[in-house]
């Protein structure tokens, strides 16, 4: 039976349950302690230190921030563990944000009225079909999330089926963002145009210029931030978070194994649309405002900018990276208003080709310069482990 | 279980052609259940071609069919879901998963959405029982990339057993590897046998004469000879495309004969 045995890698016997492979590993990266002390932490930073120190007007634009950064984590899980360049989650952006403000601006011109851009308009004067289930709440909530995750698996069942891959895939993804904002300011009568959808000023039932309903917005939306976390989280260590990682890695070999990895990448796509689409919900009351600027081609690179910066494969590195893409993006872009594009290409480029891993691989490479007396013998991964916040996966 | 159909690998007529040169040009191969079929022949012969084309990987005339299922024509996946698996010429495993995640994912395929979702919180006893198998219950929490070259082979074997195939189709598993580490993949090889099907593309002849049952050998997409290792051996046709190939290989098979 035990062929092979004495041939075995020297890092000693030892034959113990799954929870206690490595006592070093009891509160080292990846360790549910770790974890629950990380959102602690987070929870904290977010609903007390934040809110205590900010005021009002910084507290809101951070609001704005973690809307993004709601849009990275879920980049990272696609992009960071399932090898998908999501360049076009604009789109998804949009389609929750717009379902969002849709609803917001039929309940501000109240039962019966069109909302005020298409009395402006003037061209028209019946409420599109399309705009009529939006005036539902539930409806236009659910839509929020399903409509974006909706759109995914069209798109993902039609492209992943393919094998579109890499370079493709992330060109189609821009050419879809370009694509829907083109349409969006096409059809100005019933979308707003370029304006897009702005001027929101109540929020079910709650005025929106009211600062201490602007503290509860950004309440929901570090708390929702906070869910998605962990959401991911539990994606990443679960053992379909392993087979994204094969998937990302080698997706023929896992067709050898009986997967079909078409559906594999499509659960963390829909995941990652899905998470878009509830990022650009929450931004509408944030900030007021919905419009194609937002969710072309180039916020959504953006967005994916950020993720790179923070390390694409980790938990918080997407969440770090986008906030700090859209703080220097606020700081900067006011001074110099043409060096911000040159800066973030820069940036960009700089990144991947030295930290492709992103920041949060620093911290593992400083951990790797010295190890920790058990964990000399063992071998060092040849490169960066799955998640240098979160250790490796499945322990 | 169906009795009637018939059983093992049943290989008619296939042909794979790529941009009009046929690297499998109408071969036709039995191997009856419970074999070790070596499969030989020098580089370019289109072996690793017909492991390719049964396996679904590339498109393929003719027919191939597993226990009486054919197989052309299905996805990789499906095929695999047949019961049919595989291993590459070079080792392919997840070098940023563990042995143990490694093995776990070879050993799900039947895994509902929940069970996925959700962590592993034991290791499956086929797992366990596979990793001792293979003699890497120590290395369990290593990343496949750290592992030795040999080690990584018999990784891929232990995906194979946990994955419950029934016909293995092993593409050069021991090349590259030390005596000793040859040797204990012709016991693995013993023990993978024991129930299963089992076709082996191999150049070593030291390591065929010890652990083939039958031989087939392949030149220029076609068969030149087909049966037991001393048949296969004594023909001349078989040792005349060796010298103009690979001298070591014939010397090898001329020494035996
Ligand atoms: N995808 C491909 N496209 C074009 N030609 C190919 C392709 N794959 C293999 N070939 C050709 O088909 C022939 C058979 O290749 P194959 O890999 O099956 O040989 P082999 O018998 O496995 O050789 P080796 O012992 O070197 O592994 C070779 O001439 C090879 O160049
Ligand atoms: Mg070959």
């Amino acid at each position: 039976m035990t062929t092979a045995t004495g041939r075995s890698a020297g890092t000693g016997a030892d034959e113990k349950p799954e929870h206690s492979a490595d006592r070093t590993r009891r509160f080292g990266p990846g360790t549910p302690l770790r974890a629950a002390a990380g959102f602690a932490l987070a929870a904290i930073v977010l609903f007390a230190v934040a809110p205590l120190v900010l005021g009002d007007f910084r507290l809101n634009l951070l609001a704005k921030y973690l809307c993004l950064a709601i849009v990275a984590v879920g980049i990272g899980l696609a992009w960071g563990r399932g090898g998908m360049l999501a360049l076009g989650q604009g789109v998804f952006f949009g389609l929750g944000g717009y379902a969002m403000a849709m609803h917001l601006k039929l309940a501000d011109a109240g039962p019966g009225n069109l909302p005020d851009f298409m009395q402006l308009y003037g061209q028209i004067d019946k409420l599109p079909w399309w705009w009529e289930p939006f005036a539902n709440p539930v409806f236009a909530l659910a839509a929020t999330v399903l409509l974006p995750v909706f759109v995914a698996f069209l798109l993902g069942s039609l492209v992943f089926r393919r094998r579109v891959r890499g370079a493709y895939f992330a060109i189609l993804s821009q050419a879809l963002a370009a694509a829907l904002a083109i349409y969006l300011i096409g059809e100005q009568g019933t979308t707003g145009g370029t304006n897009g959808l702005t001027d929101i000023q109540g929020f079910f039932g709650f005025r929106l210029d009211d600062p201490l309903n602007q503290r509860a917005v950004y309440f929901i939306i570090a708390a929702c931030l906070l869910l998605m976390l962990a959401l991911v989280r539990q994606l990443m260590h679960s053992r379909y978070g392993e087979l994204l990682v094969a998937v990302r890695d080698a997706e023929e070999r896992v067709r050898f194994l009986g997967y079909d990895p078409a559906n594999v990448k499509l659960v963390a796509y829909m995941v990652a649309a899905g998470m878009a689409g509830l990022a650009g919900a929450l931004f509408v009351p944030a900030v007021g405002i919905i419009s194609p600027a937002l969710i072309g081609v180039v916020p959504s690179i953006e967005f994916v900018i950020g993720v790179a910066l923070g390390g694409r494969a980790t938990l918080i590195g997407p969440v770090l990276g986008a906030i700090a893409v859209a703080w220097a993006k606020t700081t900067l872009s006011e001074q110099f208003p043409a060096a911000w594009t040159y800066l973030q290409g820069l940036l960009f480029v700089i990144f991947l080709a030295f930290l492709p891993n992103g920041l949060a691989s620093v911290a593992g490479l400083v951990r790797r310069r010295r190890p920790a007396p058990a964990d000399r013998k063992a071998a060092q991964p040849k490169s960066v482990p799955l998640t240098a916040e979160t250790g490796g996966a499945g322990q | 279980m169906s009795t009637q159909k018939p059983a093992g690998l049943r290989i008619r007529d296939l042909r794979v052609v790529f941009d009009g040169f046929a690297a499998v040009d109408g071969v036709d191969i039995d191997v009856s259940p419970g074999d070790v079929r070596f499969i030989i022949g020098p580089n370019g012969a289109g072996k690793t071609t017909l492991v390719d084309a049964v396996t679904g990987l590339v498109k393929a005339t003719g027919s191939a069919a597993f226990d009486g299922q054919e197989l052309l024509g299905r996805k990789v996946h499906h095929i695999t879901r047949l019961g049919i698996g595989r291993t590459f010429q070079t080792a392919a495993v997840f070098e940023e998963l563990t042995v143990l995640q490694n093995l776990d994912i070879a050993a799900g395929t039947n895994r509902g959405l929940l069970t996925l979702l959700r962590r592993r919180k034991s290791v499956p006893d086929s797992v366990a029982q596979a990793m001792e198998t293979i003699g890497l219950t120590s290395a369990r929490d290593r990343l496949a990339g750290t592992l030795a070259h040999g080690q990584k082979q018999w990784l891929e074997i232990g995906m194979l057993l946990v994955q419950d195939a029934k016909l293995l189709l092993l593409d050069e598993p021991v090349a590259g590897m030390s005596q000793d580490e040859r040797d204990t993949t012709g016991e693995l090889l013993g023990m993978l046998s024991e129930d299963r099907t089992v076709v082996v593309i191999e150049h070593d002849m030291d390591f065929l004469r010890r652990y083939a049952r039958t031989v087939t050998v392949m030149h220029a997409g076609r068969i030149l000879s087909e049966g037991s290792v001393a048949e296969v051996q004594a023909d001349l046709k078989v040792q005349e495309v060796y010298l103009g190939h690979a001298k070591a290989t014939s010397q090898a098979l001329v020494q035996e004969v």
